[in-house]
């Protein structure tokens, strides 16, 4: 049996250290011989069971099972269930101090394992060097090279007043009241934002309904969002203040002028992308990037309908389908919202006229109906949209703007084998990781022109009752957003 | 239950340090509260359960008995019999861990101990700041540290 043990002492405080730590998931972001690692069957990175895969710079593989986790002993111990590297009944235990004189933080990095014989000293010493103290010199100067950090967790006490808009009940527009909040200082992992562009979406509208019970009133609206980092929070590596960002997911919230957020949930805006286009761009964006490439991998070739095809998220679906070398049909009101969805990339557009939704795919396709459906219209729509399938065809149902579908006898679908989806936002966005993914490719496309976002109007933050009644009445086309600074409204 | 958690590190080996803190008998020389000490009956200082008995330079007079000692851990544990600071059922430890990463020794010392709810403040930090940080600072600048 090969034991190992190494330590050393961290200038930082326990917390900052702990939370680079913690993250079972996380050494791809600090450890220099980790590339890559992801977590098995969507487990939590905090789970107990949870097994990490490492891909190392190397190109070796480790799996690696979550034994132990205790935050008030700040220590984990985990086993490698599977390794490239032959290092066998290994068990290794990372376990915090705080060093009160100073505070600063002792790390002690431990294991022991087996090797075929012969082995032992030379992966003794890989363990050594190449993990444990490679691992200490990655840590230091990843809390070191956010002095901000330090500086938060002493001075970042401090609330700030915002203007937020918020709802005492369920209801329409008019429920949406501007109010004055006290935003909180960042906490562990958490970062505070000076938000400058909102972005306004139809869940905000179910938000506010309590068709989604995403919010229990009373309390402040919001998905998306783009602005600067004030203050961050001890553990947060990835963002520093002044740095500008966005995010689109849960919890509601975003319809604020300051936030405290989830630093895991923020990503980081490139250069090319303004906070305008971020704050009407990320969750549109994101819905078009796992509509098309992970619930229906759009192929050249397919043909493609999209409903709303003028509206935020139909005209990147028309844009980036096209990319993809699909034929795009677009299905809309009036001749106006036609001339955008035709910008957009839609080779036909469909309006309302004595022949059936589904005859005019048939007629536009020669009989064979449409290879995957994008339909957000619910009830007037969801008939229409199982008629107008080829057969074997995919209908991809992610709203219901006009109402809820109702119940469905799953027998009518043998009539043309059709599958059906309902996607639902949160599940593909709910780990940094899946987050991650979906927003680079987004950025890419978004930098390469594949996809325009178009920002069709702009309100201020205390006009979000003008906002909503736009949209609710199918006013808009392109995003909307709303703007915290009145003077910046264009 | 009051606890009291103080930790430090010294920039010597463990086992320097060790060989100080490791005699029960050798307070003198290295805290810098304690005037002089004696093993009860005559007692070796590493035999489990012999009792120190010590007076502090502001006159004050402790007994602890040894309870528990490790080479191996570097560790050592005691009670406290008889003292002037109001305390019972009064266990500390002293932990002493090798850093690698350069030879050094990080000192860990804790305490838990029953006294009168409304003396809890007062002890924890005199016994922190004067017993547990005055002994690390004679011993960061007996070693460096």
């Amino acid at each position: 049996m090969v034991t190992v043990s190494q330590s050393t002492i961290i200038d930082a405080p326990i917390q900052a250290v702990w939370a680079v730590l913690r993250d079972f998931n996380g050494h791809d972001r600090w450890h220099p011989v980790v590339d890559r690692s992801h977590v098995d069957d969507g487990l939590k990175t905090d789970q107990v069971g949870a097994v990490r895969n490492f891909v190392l710079t190397t190109g070796e593989r480790i799996r690696e099972r979550l034994l132990s986790l205790s935050d008030k002993d700040h220590s984990f111990r985990y086993t490698i269930v599977e390794s490239d590297v032959p290092l066998l009944n290994y068990v290794a235990e990372v376990s915090l101090k705080p060093v009160t004189d100073g505070n600063r933080t002792f790390w002690l990095w431990r294991s022991k394992f087996q090797t075929p014989k012969g082995q032992e000293q030379e992966l003794k010493d890989v363990v050594e060097e190449n993990v444990y103290r490679a691992g200490f010199e990655a840590v230091r100067s990843a809390v070191s090279s956010t002095p901000s950090m330090l500086h938060s967790i002493t001075t970042a006490t401090g609330q700030v007043d915002a203007k937020a808009i918020s709802i005492n009940r369920y209801g329409g527009p008019e429920e949406l009241l501007p109010i004055d909040i006290s935003v909180a200082a960042p906490g562990l992992g958490e970062v505070r934002i000076r938000q400058t562009a909102i972005g306004v979406n139809y869940i905000d509208v179910y938000c506010r309904t309590g068709y989604f019970n995403l919010l229990t009133p009373p309390g402040v609206l919001g998905m998306e969002a783009a602005g600067v980092v004030t203050d961050v929070g001890s553990g947060v590596r990835h963002l520093q203040p002044g740095q500008r960002v966005a995010y689109a997911c849960p919890p509601v919230g975003a319809y604020t002028s300051v936030r405290t957020m989830e630093s895991s949930l923020v990503v980081p805006l490139p250069d090319f992308i303004d906070n305008e286009t971020a704050a009407a761009g990320m969750l549109k964006g994101m819905t078009a990037e796992f509509l098309l490439h992970r619930v229906h991998k759009v192929q050249a070739g397919e043909t493609v309908l999209v409903y709303a095809p003028a509206g935020g998220v139909g005209q990147l679906l028309c844009q980036w389908a096209k990319h993809l070398g699909a034929r795009v049909i677009g299905a809309t009101s009036t001749e106006a919202k036609a001339r955008i969805a035709r910008a957009a990339g839609a080779d036909h557009v469909i309006l309302p006229g004595e022949r059936s939704l589904e005859d005019q795919v048939r007629d536009l396709t020669g009989g064979y109906g449409a290879d995957v459906i994008f339909d957000a219209v619910g009830k007037d729509s969801f008939a229409h949209s199982v008629a107008a399938l080829a057969n074997c065809g995919h209908l991809v149902s992610f709203g219901q703007a006009s109402g809820d579908i109702g119940d469905w006898n799953i027998a009518s679908l043998a009539s043309n084998s059709a599958t059906i989806s309902r996607p639902n936002f949160g599940h593909y966005t709910d780990t940094p990781d899946k987050v991650a993914a979906i927003t680079d490719r987004l950025f890419a496309a978004i930098r390469d022109r594949v996809i325009k976002v178009d920002v069709g109007a702009r309100y201020s933050l205390s006009r979000a009752e003008d906002a909503h009644r736009a949209l609710g009445n199918r006013e808009t086309t392109g995003s909307t957003v709303l703007l915290p600074d009145i003077s910046s409204i264009q | 239950m009051p606890e009291i958690y103080r930790s430090s590190v010294l920039k010597v080996s463990s086992d320097r340090v060790w060989d100080v803190v490791r005699d029960f008998n050798n307070l003198p020389a290295w805290h810098p509260a304690v005037a002089e000490s004696r093993i009860e009956g005559g007692a070796p200082s590493d035999q489990i359960g012999c009792v120190r008995a010590f007076r502090l330079n502001d006159g004050g007079f402790i007994r602890e008995r040894l309870l528990a000692m490790s080479d191996y851990d570097l560790s050592c544990t005691y009670a406290i019999l008889e003292s002037p600071m109001g305390v019972e059922n009064y266990v500390a430890t002293v932990k002493l861990t090798p850093i690698t990463d350069g030879a050094q020794t990080f000192i860990e010392w804790s305490a838990e101990f029953n006294c009168d709810p409304g003396r809890e403040d007062e002890l924890i930090a005199l016994i922190g700041d004067d017993v547990f940080q005055g002994a690390f600072n004679a011993l960061k600048e007996r070693f460096g540290g």
